[in-house]
């Protein structure tokens, strides 16, 4: 089986967010920068399905030179080889342009299944995936927690948990697959492995290598706008709940929230 | 020149869901702000009776879809229709609900339109004739204002349990339309094999109107039982913090937070959870906050309207105990 996993770099989840002097983006100086942890669910899948059925799996990381790290790391889990999709021209990009992006540097791959994280933790969005997707006309699967690919390799079953229950979804394939918690839990990188990853190919890709023109990438072709960044919206100060007792604590709780919160 | 507020219904089991009244109320807000008419896409299989519910929530019309073919939901079947509907109508704005199968429709359907999307808004307002959306980005450590650049249909989705709710009004009727509409088979990749309900019958944490969460300070799953026994009585679903599930103790399902659901109910009960900023991006537009902890530093506190140091496994039982004496 040929498989691809798409990756990027997010602030780690620990990181304090600041908002840039201008409003519309953040400060970027102190982040540390992880791979997206969606997208770590997707390169183990992608390592799992390997060892099961053979063949190769291929990371497509998109972002500034630091996102190699994060290809390295996934080339340390196990994939065999990387392309990295860096260009100047692609910074603040939205999910239109970014996946106009991915698709280009995947469309003459061979693939039977392509992973991404079902969303990034710095967007929140859940686009690229469904983009690259219909770029690529394939069907897309997501919010996926299980994966089974058919013994003929020509169809996947998946499982998508929606509100009060679970689908279980066959496809044809190729296909995107779009990472949910739950899929499994990624393994470490290994010290033999990050030896090995050292001489597994890398090759980076610019705008022009995939035969794109930048007008059509960057915050100017952007057709969703950021019009301003602004930290979250403030709570009403809450108060703590008196009383000696827990007894007592848990009845002066219940009265607030039936006569004051009116939420019972 | 694009006109008018479309929203798409969902519905499941021949019953439309809750967050369709939501996103049809907040339409009508927005329709009326542009003074223009909200229409509502209905697509499913002998759904086309419940069309007329929708009016009493402000739609003007209902342009109904009822094909076998359209259920279950499948995003081939659905992308394809809706967009078809779309490019013969040129809706301004079009709004979809930010379930789980809505997440699913809106990123495909964007894509296939070629418009810029914005997920997960907890907001809107028109500004110069314009669709303005408020989302929260970054696990709501900031929120992000957007609007839409040579991009119509203006796509947003809605968090679910934000958008306030219409009172319904029955003298109020949509105009009720079969849509034409062509479907090729040879589109649809995907087949649903099986529908596994879930047994607890509870309601998803996404669309819960009351939750009560319980964090490390569980030591344990047998302890949650202290936990659903509050949850029963007051009609809550349960969550977890990341800790507990990484424990093994709940399911992935029950994950509250950045890496999990993400929640809005009316009340939130916070059972030793330290409140880790990653799990408040999962909760922090819940309209009442508790939060029961034995470290009055947690930073869960902060976050809290209604705080309580002390012990949850003396707290909890004695709320349960308490809340009782009001039923």
């Amino acid at each position: 089986m040929n498989i691809i996993a798409c990756l990027k770099q997010v602030p780690d989840t620990e990181s304090q967010i600041k908002i840039g002097s201008a409003g519309t983006s953040i400060v970027t100086d102190d982040i540390k920068w992880v791979m997206n942890p969606y997208d770590e669910f997707g390169v183990e899948e992608a390592l799992r399905l390997k060892e099961k059925h053979g063949g190769e799996v291929t990371v497509v990381g998109l972002g500034p030179k630091r996102v190699t790290e994060s290809i390295r790391t996934a080339l340390a889990m196990g994939a065999d080889r990387g392309i990295l999709i860096t260009d100047e021209g692609l910074e603040g990009s939205d999910a239109l342009a970014t996946a106009k992006a991915i698709a280009a540097a995947v469309k003459d791959l061979d693939y039977d299944i392509v992973f991404a994280g079902q969303r990034g933790v710095d967007d929140d969005q859940g686009l690229v995936g469904a983009t690259v997707a219909e770029l690529l006309g394939i069907p897309q699967l997501s919010l996926i927690v299980k994966v089974e690919v058919a013994e003929d390799g020509k169809t996947v079953k998946v499982e998508r948990p929606i509100e009060g229950e679970t689908l279980v979804i066959e496809s044809s394939l190729p296909a995107m697959i779009t990472s949910q918690k739950g899929l499994n839990e990624p393994r470490y990188a290994s010290l033999p492995g990050i030896m090995k990853a050292k001489k597994k190919p890398l090759e980076e890709k610019s705008l022009a290598d995939l035969g794109l023109d930048a007008a059509d990438f960057g915050a100017d072709a952007r057709k969703l706008k950021i019009l301003e960044l602004t930290p979250p919206p403030a709570r009403k100060a809450g108060k703590m709940v008196e009383g000696e007792t827990p007894q007592e604590k848990a009845a002066n709780l219940a009265k607030l929230l039936y006569d004051e919160a009116k939420v019972l | 020149m694009a006109q008018g507020v479309w929203t798409i219904a969902e519905q499941r089991d021949g019953a439309i869901r809750k967050i369709t009244y939501e996103i049809v109320s907040e339409g009508r807000r927005l329709a009326d702000a542009l003074g223009q008419d909200l229409t509502v896409i209905l697509l499913g299989s002998n759904i086309k009776a419940k069309a007329s519910e929708l009016g009493q929530y402000g739609a003007d019309k209902v342009l109904v879809c009822d094909d076998s073919r359209l259920d279950p939901y499948t995003t081939d079947a659905y992308v394809s229709v809706i967009s078809g509907l779309v490019k013969d109508g040129d809706p301004a704005v079009l709004l979809v609900g930010a379930s789980t199968e809505g997440k699913d429709l809106a990123s495909r359907l964007s894509a296939r339109l070629d418009v810029a999307m914005a997920q997960d808004c907890t907001a809107f307002s028109i500004e110069d004739g314009n669709l303005v959306a408020t989302r929260p980005i970054y696990a709501g450590k900031a929120y992000a204002k957007v609007t839409f650049e040579n991009s119509f249909p203006q796509m947003a989705a809605a968090r679910p349990k934000v958008m306030e709710l219409n009172e319904p009004d029955e003298s109020k009727s949509a105009d009720v339309v079969d849509a034409e509409f062509t479907l090729d088979e040879g589109e649809l990749k995907t087949k649903v094999l099986d529908v596994v309900k879930d047994e607890s019958g509870k309601v998803d944490l996404t669309e819960a109107d009351k939750i009560v969460s319980g964090g490390r300070g569980m030591k344990g799953p047998e302890n949650y039982k202290i936990l659903e026994e509050l949850a029963d009585l007051i009609g809550a679903s349960v969550g977890a913090s990341r800790s507990a599930v990484d424990a093994g103790w709940r399911p992935h399902s029950d994950q509250v937070g950045q890496t999990g659901k993400v929640v809005s109910p009316n009340l939130y009960v916070a059972c030793g959870i330290s409140g880790a900023i990653q799990h408040l991006a999962g909760m922090s537009t819940s309209k009442v906050i508790v939060a029961i902890n034995k470290d009055e530093d947690a930073p869960i506190f902060q976050k809290a309207d209604y705080g309580v140091v002390g012990d949850l496994f003396d707290v909890v039982p004695a709320l349960t105990e308490e809340v009782a004496k009001y039923f």
